[in-house]
């Protein structure tokens, strides 16, 4: 059967039971748009169907939560009426399809979610996920996304701090785009997306409608790719920045000015989405005119208007006597506006065209009434053939030699390449800059700080998916504590392959229960989460990766935070925390040395990471560096610290093998300091100073020479 | 009356023109051998309502000295396509 | 009276420039593209940003907004104006200042500190320092390549105000981070009161935030337009 054939909600990728509850709901057949807006509402992408009924197990009733789950940002308080708002997305198929508008478009969408909450977008992290470099095509979608997120976060006036970057051959045809954005506001601008008041106004804010991107949430992000996928172009929507920006200062405004009730940006399933959430979410209904909406393109039909994912547009909800004022603001700010809606009592949410009744529907039940699917999970039969063998590691091992192929891993050699694309200093509060652990940012005119880390492990992840999920957690929380951060706040990515694979659910499962325990281990609340299934290519799954984004928050903030190129000839060295115990699954050596990856990686008591984190904050307010040990182990942190502040070192008495050990839970303190002052076990291992990376009889290398290659090593397969 | 006109933009010889360099050395690369130069400009089209083609054409004209071209780097031909 | 701080729909660093006014004492005020009367004003800023999105030629749509007449009238009779990169474009675009900006060499962004020494103190952006200063200040864009086509023109050579180079103070084809004609990196006009800049000295204004070293420069534009009579 071709797919001329099927039935039209097959084609809109709708299952027959799918289809069977809709017309169950309505008690009739759904008309064309209605069948279009249940489509796209119901994907996987929109409804969490096949995950929900697994997020329930993450916390958010702390008390600094303001807001949690469920709406287009979580919310956090601050203290002083301070309000920082933090989201984290995924754009991966729309990425594949189209490097650069897809990663672009991913920045803007994120950016909405933020400010529609009624913070300002501050500040923007992409952790990214690629297949390995030697393949030409993996370097032409590293280079366009990265593109993407620079030209459309840069002028879109936002700084992106960074984020992560793995390479594995799993993402090959299936790259993570994910990206992560924080807002900070005052408590009187919170506005949130519950309509309410009938007879109030639905105004359609931003960007002129066209034919871009229909379909897109429901066709891109809710199935696997096949071969010849590239092809999906015309589904990708293309974004513009400067609109983006114009909206930003046009809605921060209306906010300040308290013209809006509710407000909602326009995402996934665009119009049909936001009119039936709004309304939805208020208890209300809404009559939308269709013939209002201020379109592009002649001839588009009401379904085409309803679903488009045209970019850059927001839907406010504004009571009748502030239309003008509203209006005025928009136009003010050079962006079209137009009345599209008026809000009932509901339920049902109406669409008119030319006068004709098009759907009907009640609103509430596009989002609630979306099917929840228990699927079935398994553990997969792969795990016991990985846990029945341990990672080969010799017992002496030739550490420059090993250390030279790790520092020109374009996973761990500098990613200034994609740092140094982005604006990183606009506003004027980037403490810490990419390059380190966590970014710290001020807030201006207190004594606060926010610490952002974003952190993933796919290939951990895969070894183990409770204790990799878990060790991304804990890991995150140790980024944003050498800056002096306490963790505060996650939000996740879940990137998984198909979920009707019972195996990968399994690793959801698994995932998702190992970075629920972490948090509540740490007392940290998941304000918010994004689930990417169907990252399945040609049948292959990818590797599972979870990413976190874990916001960190300190006040006051350290008077000189610890940074990497503090570090002086002279000053001793430290090794902080747990004692290496022979952690190589999933490891940099086992990757690059062996080629191989297998073991089960260790564990992590909650207890003790709890007590090194706080450790840690305490100590990141006296020691000029703390540096966490992760990738490739103590011996790449030395290093990193070493090419950074220009200053080589000497450490004794650490074989081989503990250089190149990944067990968690490891800082590294250099200090002028006798002692270190902590309760947490730390042992002295040497002393800053010279030219050399000296690690003792293990051998040693010229500073500037492990540099370079340290430094060539993203760049010279880019060029 | 209606008038179609294609402006083409070109960056002015001589200058530094990064976009165009690169493909050229990506062009040599892919074993493209004999190429000299790449230059890289823009085409703009114009439909305009004026009373006959002279007079359109000294508007596109003043467009491009105005706005659609920097004289300080680039150079402009225009070509009625009506 | 005060700094104007002009914005363009698609600027984004009127907030720092602000900012960092205040932090020397100085007072500034936000001026919307249409606003046409800037009578008053001791001194002009056009901030960083992507005025216009940038669309057909950095600073081009910019510089025909109502604003600008009154800009240049200002600038034309001496009253300090600096354009900071996306201004530094504009001011090109709009005959101020003498060539034009493309894209960096590598055609990509640039964000990070590079060092600048001081050519040439008789401008309003550095009487306040001396020639061969070495300055850390962040530099961030796309279109930062500045092209003099002076050869071509024969025009006079122009008033270079500080030039790429590296830490020692030597400049060079490596030391130039995007290609700019002659390592340029602020230029200024015939008499110094109009100066575009590249790199942002409002980001180096704070020790926190990793360099101080872009204090001196906005202190000279500041002393400069303190004895403006407006």
């Amino acid at each position: 059967m071709t797919i001329q054939d099927k039935p039209d909600h097959q084609r809109l990728g709708m299952t027959d039971d799918e289809y069977d509850a809709v017309i169950d709901l309505l008690g009739r057949t759904p008309r064309t748009a209605e069948l279009a807006m249940y489509s796209v509402m119901w994907s996987e992408h929109c409804s969490y169907k096949s995950s929900r009924v697994h997020l329930g197990k993450f916390r958010s009733d702390q008390p600094w939560v303001v807001v949690g789950p469920g709406e287009n940002a979580g919310v956090v308080d601050l203290g002083d009426g301070w309000l920082a708002a933090l989201r984290i997305e995924s754009h991966n198929h729309p990425s594949f399809v189209e490097p650069h508008e897809g990663a672009a478009t991913g920045v803007g969408g994120i950016l909405r979610d933020i400010f529609t909450m009624g913070a300002r977008p501050i500040a923007l992290w992409d952790p990214l996920r690629f297949g390995p470099l030697d393949d030409p095509h993996n370097r032409y979608l590293l280079d366009g996304v990265v593109s993407g997120i620079a030209g459309y976060g840069n002028a879109v006036g936002v700084p992106t701090l960074g984020g992560e970057v793995e390479f594995a051959d799993r993402f090959s045809r299936n790259p993570l785009v994910n990206v992560m954005a924080l807002g900070l506001m005052k408590r009187e601008q919170l506005v949130l997306s519950a309509a309410s008041g009938v007879g109030n106004i639905a105004v359609l804010l931003g960007n002129a409608t066209g034919r871009d991107g229909i379909g897109g949430a429901s066709i891109l992000a809710s199935a696997s790719f096949e071969a010849g996928d590239e092809e999906k172009r015309p589904n990708v929507q293309v974004g513009d920045p400067f609109e983006e920006k114009k909206l930003i200062e046009a809605c921060l405004e209306l906010y300040d000015r308290g013209l809006v009730v509710a407000i909602q940006d326009l995402g996934a399933a665009g119009i049909s989405c936001a009119t039936s959430e709004t309304a939805g979410n208020g208890g209300m209904g809404m009559d939308v005119d269709i013939d209002a909406v201020h379109v592009r393109e002649p001839g588009m039909t009401p379904g085409e208007i309803l679903m488009s994912e045209s970019q850059e547009r927001m839907l406010a909800i504004v009571t009748p006597e502030h239309v003008e004022d509203v209006l005025a603001i928009a136009a003010r700010w050079e962006i079209d506006a137009s009345q599209i809606g008026t809000i009932t009592d509901g339920p049902d949410l109406r669409v008119f065209a030319e006068g004709r009744l098009v759907a009907e529907v009640p609103a509430a039940s596009l989002a609630d009434d979306a099917p929840r699917y228990d699927r079935p999970y398994e553990r997969p039969c792969y795990l016991n053939a990985l846990w029945d063998s341990e990672p080969a590691i010799p017992d002496e091992i030739d550490v420059a030699k090993t250390l030279n192929l790790l520092l020109d891993d374009p996973a761990i050699g500098d990613r200034s390449w994609i740092s140094s694309q982005y604006d990183h200093t606009l506003f004027l509060n980037t403490v810490i800059e990419p390059g380190h652990d966590g970014s710290l940012l001020r807030i201006k005119g207190t004594h606060k700080g926010m610490a952002v880390s974003t952190d993933g492990d796919s290939l951990r992840t895969y070894l183990d998916p409770r204790r990799g999920a878990a060790r991304i957690v804990f890991e995150s929380a140790l980024n944003v504590a050498v800056t002096g951060a306490q963790p505060y706040a996650l939000v996740d990515n879940l990137n998984f392959g198909n979920p009707e694979n019972p195996e990968v659910m399994w690793q959801f499962v698994e995932a998702t229960d190992g970075l629920a325990w972490a948090c509540e281990e740490l007392n940290v609340p998941v304000v918010g989460g994004n689930v990417s299934f169907y990252n399945q290519t040609d049948g292959v799954d990818i590797y599972p990766a979870p990413v976190v984004g874990m916001l960190g928050f300190c006040d006051p903030m350290p008077d000189r935070p610890p940074r990497l190129d503090r570090a002086e000839q002279g000053m001793g060295i430290w090794l902080i925390g747990q004692e290496a115990s022979d952690d190589f699954s999933g490891s940099a050596y086992d990757r690059i040395i062996n080629g191989t990856l297998r073991g089960r990686p260790l564990d992590v008591d909650g207890a003790t990471a709890r007590e090194l984190i706080a450790s840690v904050v305490e100590m990141a307010f006296d020691v000029p560096v703390l540096h966490d040990v992760s990738v490739g182990g103590l011996a790449v942190a030395l290093a990193e610290i070493a090419f950074v502040s220009g200053t080589g070192f000497r450490v004794d008495d650490v074989s081989g093998r503990e250089l190149f050990d990944e067990t968690p839970l490891r800082v590294v303190a250099i200090t002028h300091e006798r002692d270190l002052e902590t309760s947490v076990p730390r042992r002295r291992i040497g002393t800053m100073g010279g030219d050399q990376l000296g690690f003792g009889a293990a051998g040693s290398m010229d500073l500037s020479a492990a540099r370079r290659i340290w430094a060539d090593a993203l760049p010279r397969r880019m060029r | 009356m209606k008038h179609t006109f294609s402006v083409t933009i070109e960056r002015r010889s001589g200058l530094s023109d990064p976009e165009g360099a690169t493909a050229s050395r990506a062009l040599t690369d892919l074993g493209f051998a004999g190429v000299h130069s790449v230059s890289f400009g823009k085409v703009i089209s114009i439909e305009l309502e004026a009373d006959t083609a002279q007079e359109a054409a000294t508007q596109v004209e003043a467009m491009c000295r105005k706005l659609l071209a920097n004289p300080v780097i680039e150079n402009y031909t225009i070509e009625n396509v009506s | 009276m005060t700094i104007a701080v002009v914005v363009f729909p698609g600027t984004n660093c009127e907030h720092d420039a602000r900012y960092a006014l205040a932090l020397l004492g100085s007072h500034a005020e936000l001026v919307w593209h249409r606003d046409d009367d800037l009578s008053g004003a001791t001194g002009v800023v056009l901030p960083g940003g992507f005025a216009h999105g940038d669309y057909l030629r950095t600073g081009a749509i910019a510089r025909f907004s109502p604003v600008m007449a009154e800009v240049e009238r200002l600038a034309r009779q001496g009253t300090p104006t600096l354009g900071i990169c996306n201004g530094f474009q504009i001011l090109c675009e709009a005959g101020l200042l003498p060539g034009a900006l493309v894209a960096n060499r590598d055609l990509r962004f640039i964000c990070r500190t590079v060092t600048v020494r001081v050519e040439s103190t008789d401008s309003i952006l550095t009487s306040h320092t001396s020639v061969g200063d070495l300055l850390q200040i962040p530099l961030n864009s796309y279109e930062g390549n500045y092209v003099l086509p002076a050869a071509i023109d024969g025009a006079p050579s122009p008033n270079v105000v500080l030039r790429y180079c590296d830490s020692s103070g030597a400049s060079g084809k490596q030391m130039n981070p995007n290609g700019s004609t002659d390592s340029i990196a602020a230029v200024a006009d015939a008499n110094g009161t109009i100066v575009g800049v590249m790199p942002h000295p409002e980001r180096a204004v704070e020790d926190i935030l990793g360099s101080t070293d872009g204090r001196v420069l906005l202190e000279s534009f500041v002393s400069a337009t303190a004895s403006v009579v407006a």
